[in-house]
């Protein structure tokens, strides 16, 4: 059977890369005795898929992997033993059980993920909230967007489905996964240009409050948390 | 929530900065309000070559069992961190509590290898602590040696307190204790350093004097100071059963080169190789039990979490119950996805055995050390392997389906001719017509043997410690006479050959073998910029021979020179329980080509049997 763990990453945790918070819970696996399923083979590695890999300093209430089980579990005890056996800036929020479908693990489903981004660094101006308001009402957000071979020019709006201030932060909803990947950052930094402040001038800390799949259509959205679907 | 030393920017613009923010699992976090003892331990190379190492994790489990006491990680700071620190003037932290190490009690520093000696200059100097130890204060902390290096103090006794010599798990505890006396006493430093001075093993480098003759050989090494013993003894715990072992290692977060739990199944060595410094400093051997290492293996496992499981030891074939301890091992945890690793072991049919059932045959290779090519070689370094064990082994692999061998050589070993070097080709070309030997339907393809060799250093407390060395140019000329000779070989597309440089070694053996003196060579690096000597894109040979020069000190005279048999030597004043009239024998029976059998065969009265233990006594 398959299972799908929520956990929250915090405090000194947002500096560990996401492929060594995927050993760090391969070894909660062991310390809490949780029966997860082996591939085959004369090296076998546990069967174990991220949703959606946080970039390093980013802090998250909504993070998810699934496993396969040998066998079915008590699910509240599975949490409370591996609340145990983890450190300080991760908390297993929950563990549910999921389809066996292939299509409905991991990656594949992610459409998208919500932040809150605040200045961590640097100033913006007095009537910045005000102005913010504007900054969805532009017929478009374009950014340059660097790859390793070219520079290119798109227009991000339509990958931002919310965007509000609330209190000193930004909020927003944006196209998360292998289709549509928006970073806060880059959002972020269209804000500063938009508001004319000079992004070397500014440092914003990043927190990413769930991650969604998409349950309606392509034109009318319905967006829910991974645990559930 | 703990509050880093580092800021978001600057952690977030270094490589890797979970180098630097501890909180990994099973590492120790104390209320300070509790402490009287903050202790800094320190490995004095990137983080994941000193998470790797077994002693720290052992003594940081020791210490912190003690209440009163809170024993914290150090490693250095990477070049990109380095540069930040000083340049923002930011203090030295311990990766627990992110406190500077400058307003701690004490600072340990592991001494594992020469060529980390500037990476230890730079902890200090990050830590914002004077270099030299007769510029500390009571404001400053004690900073102690240990480890293998400490053997030969002298080349770092201008900067350090105190040296350890001997394994931690005796004394530390005892000098806890002294040190909060002292503490609370309201004494001096100095005061401090001769309580210190009175503990078993314990050596306060400034409490002595030493003198040179003429030709700068040592004259006398005496004490200046009534509480500093003439001759220090080595520390080792004698029942290592029931002594400190860490049931809950530290976890790293970022792969360390150790990734996994290791056993430590028994200290010492039984086969008395006689360029191996570790051979006789850890004499004498002593096994663990092997129902306390079943235990501990479950338990280390459960509280890591850790995927592998490694048997650490100088030669795990000569423990008594490897094949108890290995048959376990494999049937309790091979189930549960577990690696097993098996460093060292004598290849033979049960080793063998064990390592078709624990590697993938195709992509494993095979690995022996003769060290020498030739058998009169062999037997001037009493290394007990013959051509005809390696040859047996390599053919008992063949057929099982290995195609791949290891051989691990030393060149410029004493009374090396240009023989004995073209005897390693030989060797290997031998080991590749062992598999041919097998009809051609039998096997896998071609075989692939590749020989090593590394440049023999004498070291302290060995038969060798007497040799010369060569220079560099002498070296790679060697290396080349044995390149030469693969090439000629029949099978030479299946050798092939690598070879050290050679730079690194002519700076090992001044340390190795120096004296007070060198420290100013030393000094004059890492002024001049050396530091990760030991990280190949780091070394800086041209800055090392410069400094050697801005000090006047000479290579030479340390490496080129033969010392006489009654010269006194810079560690002279150490006592190892090994006699120095067994070195000499021993030194004697090389040069006479003579073989010395291992300790289970015959004692060969070197003195370690003053411990009253271990192999001494078994039979």
């Amino acid at each position: 059977m398959k299972a799908r763990i929520k956990f929250r990453k915090y405090g000194v945790m947002k500096f560990i890369g996401h492929l060594d918070v995927m050993r760090f819970f391969q070894k909660v696996m062991r310390r809490a005795d949780i029966p997860i399923a082996f591939t085959g083979g004369f090296s076998p590695h546990m069967i174990m898929s991220f949703a959606n890999p946080l970039g390093v300093g980013v802090t998250s209430d909504g993070e998810y992997f699934d496993i396969e089980l040998t066998e079915e579990i008590d699910m509240q005890a599975a949490v409370a033993r591996m609340n145990e056996t983890v450190v300080e800036g991760i908390e297993i929020v929950n563990m549910v059980p999921i389809s066996d479908d292939k299509k409905q693990t991991g990656m594949s489903i992610v459409a998208a993920a919500d932040y809150l981004s605040s200045l961590k660094k640097g100033e913006f101006p007095k009537d910045w909230k005000t102005k913010a308001e504007g900054f969805m009402k532009q017929p478009s957000i374009s950014i340059v967007k660097k790859t390793k071979k070219s520079e290119k020019e798109v227009d991000i709006k339509p990958m931002i489905y919310k965007f509000e201030v609330r209190d000193d932060s930004v909020y927003m909803l944006v196209a998360t996964g292998s289709v549509d990947n928006l970073k806060p950052e880059l959002v972020m930094h269209a804000l500063c240009s938009f508001l004319g402040v000079d992004t070397e001038s500014v440092s914003f800390a990043h927190h990413r409050l769930d991650v969604y799949t998409n349950v309606g259509t392509e034109e009318d959205k319905k967006f829910v948390g991974l645990d559930q679907v | 929530m703990r509050k880093l030393a580092l800021s978001d920017d600057i952690l977030l613009k270094i490589e890797k900065p979970a180098r630097y923010i501890g909180n990994e699992v099973n590492s120790v976090m104390k209320n300070k309000a509790d402490i009287d003892v903050r202790f800094a331990f320190v490995f004095p190379d990137v983080y994941e070559i000193g998470m790797s190492h077994l002693g720290i994790q052992i003594l940081y489990d020791m210490l912190n069992r003690r209440d009163d006491v809170w024993c914290e990680r150090v490693y250095s700071p990477w070049t990109d961190l380095d540069k930040i620190m000083r340049e923002e003037q930011i203090p030295l932290f311990a990766l627990e509590s992110q406190d500077p190490i400058k307003d701690f009690d004490f600072i340990g520093i592991t001494i594992q290898y020469e060529m980390c000696y500037t990476n230890i200059l730079q902890i200090l100097d990050l830590a914002q602590i004077p270099l030299f130890a007769k510029d500390r204060t009571e404001e400053h902390p004690i900073v102690i040696g240990g480890g293998p290096c400490t053997y030969n103090p002298e080349p770092l006794a201008d900067f350090f307190d105190i040296f350890y010599i001997g394994e931690g798990e005796t004394e530390f505890y005892n000098l806890m204790d002294k040190y909060k006396e002292w503490k609370a006493s309201g004494k001096s430093r100095k005061e401090f350093l001769e309580m210190a001075a009175e503990i078993p093993g314990l050596y306060v480098p400034a409490f002595y004097d030493v003198t040179y003759k003429e030709d700068g050989t040592i004259e006398s090494f005496t004490p200046n100071n009534e509480h500093a013993k003439p001759v220090i003894e080595k520390q080792i715990v004698m029942d290592v059963s029931n002594t400190y072992y860490p049931e809950k290692p530290v976890v790293p977060f970022i792969k360390a080169t150790q990734d996994r739990v290791v056993l430590e199944i028994q200290r010492g060595c039984i086969r008395g190789c006689r360029f191996c410094q570790a051979g006789m400093l850890y004499r004498p051997t002593r096994e663990r039990d092997v129902e306390v290492l079943k235990d501990y293996a479950y338990k280390m496992l459960k509280n890591t979490g850790h995927e592998e499981i490694s048997l650490s030891s100088l030669s795990s074939s000569d423990y008594s119950k490897l094949e108890e301890l290995v048959t376990f091992l494999i049937e309790e945890f091979k189930g549960k996805a577990i690696n097993i690793s098996l460093p060292s072991l004598r290849i033979d049919a049960f080793s063998l055995d064990v390592m078709s059932k624990v590697q993938d045959i195709r992509k494993s290779s095979l690995t022996f050390a003769p060290e020498a090519g030739s058998q009169r070689l062999r037997n001037v370094i009493n290394k007990g392997l013959t051509e005809e064990i390696i040859l047996e082994g390599a053919g008992q692999a063949f057929e099982g389906g290995w195609t791949r061998v290891k051989l691990y050589f030393m060149l410029g070993l004493p009374t090396e001719t240009e023989e004995d070097m073209k005897a390693i080709a030989h060797l290997a070309d031998k080991v590749a017509r062992r598999y041919y030997e097998i009809p051609k339907d039998q096997r896998n393809g071609k075989c692939q043997i590749v020989a090593s060799t590394s440049f023999f250093i004498p070291k302290p407390f060995t038969p060798f410690q007497w040799a010369t060395m060569l220079n560099k140019e002498d070296y790679i000329a060697k290396a080349n006479v044995v390149n030469h000779e693969m090439k000629a070989q029949l099978n030479h597309k299946s050798l092939k050959y690598n070879w050290h440089e050679a730079d690194a070694t002519v700076l090992e053996g001044v340390f190795a073998r120096g004296d007070r003196r060198v420290s100013k060579a030393l000094l004059e690096a890492y002024k001049l910029g050396c530091i990760y000597d030991s990280w190949g894109e780091h070394f800086r040979y041209d800055l090392w021979m410069q400094a050697f020069e801005n000090t006047g000190v000479d290579i030479a005279f340390y490496n080129l020179r033969e010392r006489d048999l009654d010269e006194v030597l810079p560690w002279d004043f150490i006592n190892i329980g090994v006699s120095k009239e067994f070195l000499k024998r021993e030194w004697k029976n090389a040069l006479e080509e003579k073989v010395t059998p291992n300790c289970r065969m015959q004692c060969a009265g070197c003195g370690a049997a003053s411990f009253g233990g271990g192999v001494c006594f078994e039979s």
